[in-house]
């Protein structure tokens, strides 16, 4: 069992890793996750000690990043902020995930009246513009970052529900679906134990470029007041922070919206490389 | 096609439900109501006349009453009046902004398209290249940088230093004054930024997918038949394979602009457009119920005509379906 | 421009800021044929309702500050002098104020400006159907009467010091507005006033145009456009003013302080700096048994830092508030006896005193209970928030563990505020020229929707305030609000913390600015272009 398992796995590691980018980005995403981890280790500051005769000083041996406009030390931050930021991206994913493919599970094995109900629900959710829902949902809350990471969940299952939908219809009529069917498996049996391994490719995909969307997604909401309240560091509430200083503090948004930008990059580039290593079109 | 056309426009009913449900449901998760919050600001509203209002918005009736009557008011396109202290029609507040925020976002999607497409198409022809992975790089780049970062990068740079362009708003003082073409070129300078930024910001999603449906259109039979017979690669691609190619895309016409109008909150606030974003965030942040649930409302009413008009030219487009099946 | 007090007081928050035309050198942002002499200002929020009895925002009172007039108004050394009154009489027994009003004012549509208008003007402000913030100080009076087109005659049942700076209220034109229904009127969006200038246009969104009245008694304002530009981020407004397009903002401290002391920003723009009219301050709610303790109170007082707060968040550029007043002026107490100042260890001392016990996770316990509360403050203000955090890290080290929470204002007020449902706030008053405070610190003032919502109760201040604002007399005055301020000092309901520095900044085009103890705006209409 378990060789059957590992080589198609290893043959999938060799094709991912022939793409150079996404190779990259896999590093990227795997030091800053470390980083996060350990980031008690490589900083000796915390990430609130305000120094307030110090604020807005440049980078220097001390201060790698320089200081912010409270004289915390921006290194820290910005490694604090992974850990917040990575959190709301995963989190938010995670729901997304589960809910889209629960519903597109449910939608595709059953298929009629059930399938019309949840993909009109698809439908009438993707008309709105995402980011209003939200904004409207989190001001009427609060901007908690439960809160933040649940709405972007909620308004982001769509797609996966499609997507697993979709490749739960191809699976139906394959013939182990119908073996199992005619050996007595109950419905949900087959759902989790024969349609969702099946799925979970696409998923992957998905959800990897979902995780870089929900980092963008916190940072726009941390311009706008609303994402992870201080004094709670994340990505996007230190580049907001840094806004205001954009010519001559330019360490303050500097360094996070490089942050920002190289870890969503890499997301991208790491889902790229999983849809195309899966994509049975290029075997062979 | 009249049967096509007519099934389409009946299965917009039961989304236009939803969508009207889904709006009033998130406007009453909100702790507090509507009422207590215009009266917020006014100490002198006595308890009398807080009953009114409630009456007034039928807060005293349950949910799925006033729920009927909301929708009700909304088929008559009766959106209510504004919390706000200026207290106008949540429909005349819309009206003056959402012209600047659909032809913006139209011009970002035209070039979005012109733009994405021939990406795409060169990526998926040298696919694996360096030059694939560069592209796919630079329209990552676009995605992953925060907006409104790149946009005050983008101002200081071309509107400070090099003072080539205007930072914010949407006409300079006194432009009222310029002949016609002044006008329009004063316009122009203003929106060169946001739409540059947003178009930017756009590209990488369909750049990739026309990658991709390209790629695999390339991989089809008749594609090789067509080689094998030593028809010229360029005919291939662009006769061939790019007819096919494209017409899966023109559905995703109607899926960009959610994004795009989502986005529009970030662009006008940051470049002072007075647009329906602006107008969105002020309402959400002020909790103006009335205007808030308009919004939404229309937002995804727009995006269903976009999806709407995207369906139907595919259908135009489409032979299957334009003659008679389906 | 207008005495604005109570819930606009607590209205700080806009961070209005001003520009003008930009220097003709600039591309883009503005067109070849913008007027040289028109001005430009810019505002983060849009005004609400030029109508100014129903507005509590500052971008409306900016607007309406230019388009109308009050009957008096402070001039440039904060003295009340005649606006729409040419001169005044107080009765000898301070209960009767008689206005002699100008002749020849006419509304910017032609009418005359007559006593019928201030009479409309107080009626509608008392009014219980008007939604209005201002009519407490109008329901001191008696009796209001215009025997003749040009005087009005105003009687109060009792002395009241703050009578006749109340009548710096702008007033209305009551042809335009009696009998109808003011909230529905048009004059919300096209005002008609008396001012120095005439409102001429608003595009939603993007900006309100005034022009310089020519009939304007005082004369015609040699600025002939007010351009009020509305630019929603911070930041955009800064690279406008930089790039030309906005002639005057408001600096933030960084920004005053580290960014703008370029030969090449000097050389294009004028800086000014004095202390605002407002302080800040941390609020404790008296309901909650643990901040019913005044040693409590003064421990937190002990335990913070006012000139770190002042260097972090001002750096440097602003003073310490140890009470309600402005340094400087006639109602400021300099030596405060019972002010207690920055002294952690006296801190831990009270706190001991007090009953409470540290905990092994450092954190004090009284009871059981830890000694943990929240900072409630309103979003948009940076600088609140700034102060909180810095609060927040100095209250830990004495074993104090404080949550802040930042919450939008409407929400601020309804679900937090008027519900009596915080622990401590972090806001600001404005601070009004009159050193009455009533609405703030009386006990009867404790209710829904009123400002005294600490519930601050103290039988020995509500008598020095009604006693303050009993007399005319100066000494006596001075006397209640010194023997107040060492009340509060000693009480501590509120840590006041500071008073911040204005720092306005204009582009050095604009000529015939006078700084003057009333900051800088009070001579506007003399500004010029050369």
């Amino acid at each position: 069992m378990r060789d059957k398992v590992s080589s198609p796995a290893r043959e999938f590691w060799e094709r991912f890793t022939t793409n150079r980018f996404a190779t990259a980005g896999l590093v990227v995403i795997a030091v800053l996750f470390l980083l996060s981890l350990a980031a008690a280790a490589v900083t000796p500051y915390s990430p609130d000690t305000i120094d307030a005769w110090h604020v807005l000083l440049p980078p220097s041996t001390a201060h790698w990043f320089g200081t912010d406009e409270l004289g915390r030390d921006v290194f820290t931050r910005v490694v604090y902020g992974a850990r917040v930021s990575l959190k709301v991206g995963f989190v938010a994913v995670g729901i997304a995930v589960v809910v889209g493919t629960v519903v597109g599970l449910f939608a595709g094995f059953y298929g009629g009246w059930i399938d019309s109900v949840l993909m009109r629900i698809v439908d009438i959710m993707l008309c709105f513009p995402t980011f209003f829902l939200i904004l409207a949902v989190i001001a009427m809350l609060e901007p908690s970052i439960w809160y933040i990471m649940v709405i972007i969940g909620l308004t982001g299952w769509m797609g996966v529900a499609r997507l697993v939908r979709a490749e739960v219809l191809s699976l139906k009529s394959r013939d182990f679906i119908l073996a199992a069917r005619v050996l007595g498996a109950s419905d949900l049996r087959i759902i989790f134990r024969h349609v969702l391994p099946n799925a979970l490719s696409p998923v992957l995909v998905s959800a990897t470029l979902g995780v870089a969307g929900a980092i963008l997604t916190e940072s726009a909401l941390s311009f706008l007041g609303i994402g992870v309240q201080p004094p709670t560091p994340s990505w996007g509430n230190i580049l907001t922070s840094g806004k205001d200083y954009i010519e001559f503090a330019w360490w303050l948004s500097l360094f996070p919206g490089l942050a920002i930008l190289v870890t969503v990059l890499s997301y991208n580039l790491v889902g790229e490389g999983i849809r195309d290593a899966l994509d049975p079109r290029r075997r062979g | 096609m009249a049967n096509y056309l007519i099934k389409r426009i009946l299965m917009l009913i039961p989304l236009l439900l939803g969508i009207t449900l889904i709006t009033f449901t998130v406007i009453h998760l909100a702790p507090g109501e509507p009422v207590e919050m215009q009266t917020a600001m006014s100490p002198k509203v006595s308890a009398q006349s807080r009953a009114r209002l409630r009456e007034f918005y039928g807060l005293d009736k349950p949910l799925h009453v006033q729920y009927g009557k909301w929708l009700g008011n909304l088929s008559r396109l009766d959106f209510g009046r504004s919390f706000a202290p200026d207290n106008r029609p949540v429909l005349d507040k819309i009206k003056e902004r959402i012209p600047i925020t659909i032809s913006l976002n139209v011009i970002a999607l035209i070039l979005e398209f012109g733009l994405a497409l021939p990406i795409g198409i060169l990526a998926a022809v040298h696919r694996d290249t360096l030059l694939d992975r560069a592209i796919s790089v630079f329209v990552f780049v676009g995605f992953a940088v925060p907006t409104f970062w790149l946009a005050l990068l983008c101002m200081y740079f071309f509107g400070v230093k090099l003072s080539w362009l205007p930072i914010s708003g949407i006409h300079s003082l006194g432009s009222e004054q310029l002949p016609f073409f002044g006008r329009v070129l004063d316009l122009g300078k203003h929106l060169v930024l946001p739409i540059a930024i947003a178009t930017f910001g756009s590209l990488a999603g369909l750049s990739r997918y026309m990658r991709s449906t390209m790629i695999e259109v390339l991989s089809q039979d008749y594609i090789t038949t067509a080689r094998a017979k030593g028809v010229k690669e360029r005919v291939v691609i662009y006769r061939h394979a790019l007819k096919n190619a494209l017409l899966p895309v023109i559905t995703l016409l109607g899926f960009s602009l959610p994004a795009l109008i989502g986005g529009s909150v970030i662009f006008e606030t940051i470049f002072s457009i007075p647009g329906m974003g602006q107008l969105f965030y002020q309402g959400v942040m002020a909790r103006d119920y009335p205007l808030v649930m308009g919004i939404l409302v229309i937002g995804a009413c727009l995006t269903l005509i976009g999806n709407l008009l995207a369906d139907l030219s595919y259908a135009l487009a489409d032979p299957r379906i334009r003659h008679g099946k389906g | 421009m207008i005495p604005l007090r109570r819930l606009l007081l607590l209205v700080l928050l806009t961070l209005t800021a001003c520009s003008q035309g930009a220097p003709a050198d600039r591309a883009g942002s503005r067109g070849p044929g913008a007027n040289g002499s028109s001005f430009v200002t810019g505002s983060i929020g849009e005004p609400s309702t030029l109508i100014p009895t129903l507005a509590t925002d500052t971008s409306s009172s900016d607007i309406a500050g230019l388009v109308y007039n009050g009957l008096v108004r402070y001039d440039k050394n904060l003295k009340l002098e005649g606006d729409l009154a040419e001169s005044w009489e107080v009765s000898p027994d301070g209960l009767q104020i008689t206005f002699h009003l100008r002749r020849g004012v006419k509304w910017h549509d032609g009418k005359d400006f007559t006593s019928r208008d201030v009479l409309y003007t107080y009626r509608v402000t008392v009014d219980p159907k008007t939604p209005t913030a201002y009519a407490e100080d109008f329901k001191q009076v008696q009796s209001a009467q215009a025997p003749d087109a040009y005087t009005f005659k105003v009687r109060y049942a009792k002395p009241f010091a703050p009578a006749l700076a109340s009548w710096g209220m702008n007033i209305l034109p009551a042809h335009l507005l009696e009998g109808r229904d003011i909230t529905k009127s048009p004059l919300a969006r096209s005002p008609i006033g008396t001012g120095p200038y005439i409102f001429k246009e608003w595009i939603p969104g993007q900006r309100l145009i005034l022009e310089a009245n020519p009939n304007y008694w005082e004369g015609k304002p040699r600025l002939s456009r007010y351009v009020y530009r509305i630019i929603p981020d911070s930041s955009t407004m800064y690279m406008e003013l930089k790039a030309g397009g906005v002639d005057m903002m408001g600096l933030s401290p960084v920004q005053y302080q580290r960014q703008t002391n370029t030969k090449e920003f000097l050389a294009r723009f004028n800086k000014y700096r004095y202390p605002a009219s407002a302080y800040t301050y941390l609020g404790y709610n008296l309901r909650l048994p643990m901040f019913q303790d005044a040693r409590v109170r003064r421990a937190i007082t002990c335990a913070i830092n006012k000139e770190e707060i002042i260097q972090g968040v001002l750096l440097g550029m602003g003073q310490i508030a140890h009470g309600p007043y402005k340094p400087g002026t006639w109602a400021y107490k300099a030596k405060v006896e019972n002010d207690p100042g920055y002294d952690p260890a006296r801190a831990q001392a009270l706190l001991r005193e007090a009953g409470y016990v540290m905990g092994a996770d450092g954190i004090l316990t009284k009871d059981g209970k830890p000694l943990s509360f929240t900072i409630l403050t309103n979003q948009g203000n940076d600088q609140r928030l700034k102060a909180a955090q810095i609060i927040q890290m100095r209250l830990k080290r004495v074993g104090i563990d404080v949550k802040i929470r930042v919450v939008e204002w409407a929400s601020f007020l309804t679900n937090f505020i008027d519900k009596g449902k915080f622990e401590a706030v972090l806001l600001g008053w404005t601070i009004s020229q009159d050193p009455d405070l009533f609405d703030v610190w009386h006990s009867s003032k404790t209710g829904p929707k009123e400002l005294n919502f600490i519930n601050y109760k103290n039988p020995e201040l509500d008598r020095l305030i009604v006693e303050g604002r009993g007399t005319f007399d100066m000494e006596k005055r001075r006397d209640c609000y010194y023997r107040i301020q060492e009340i509060l000092a000693k009480d501590q309901p509120y840590t006041f913390l500071y008073v911040p520095d204005a720092l306005p900044v204009v582009s050095s085009r604009i000529k015939g600015i006078e700084p003057a103890p009333a900051g800088i705006m009070h001579n506007f209409i003399k500004w010029y272009v050369e």
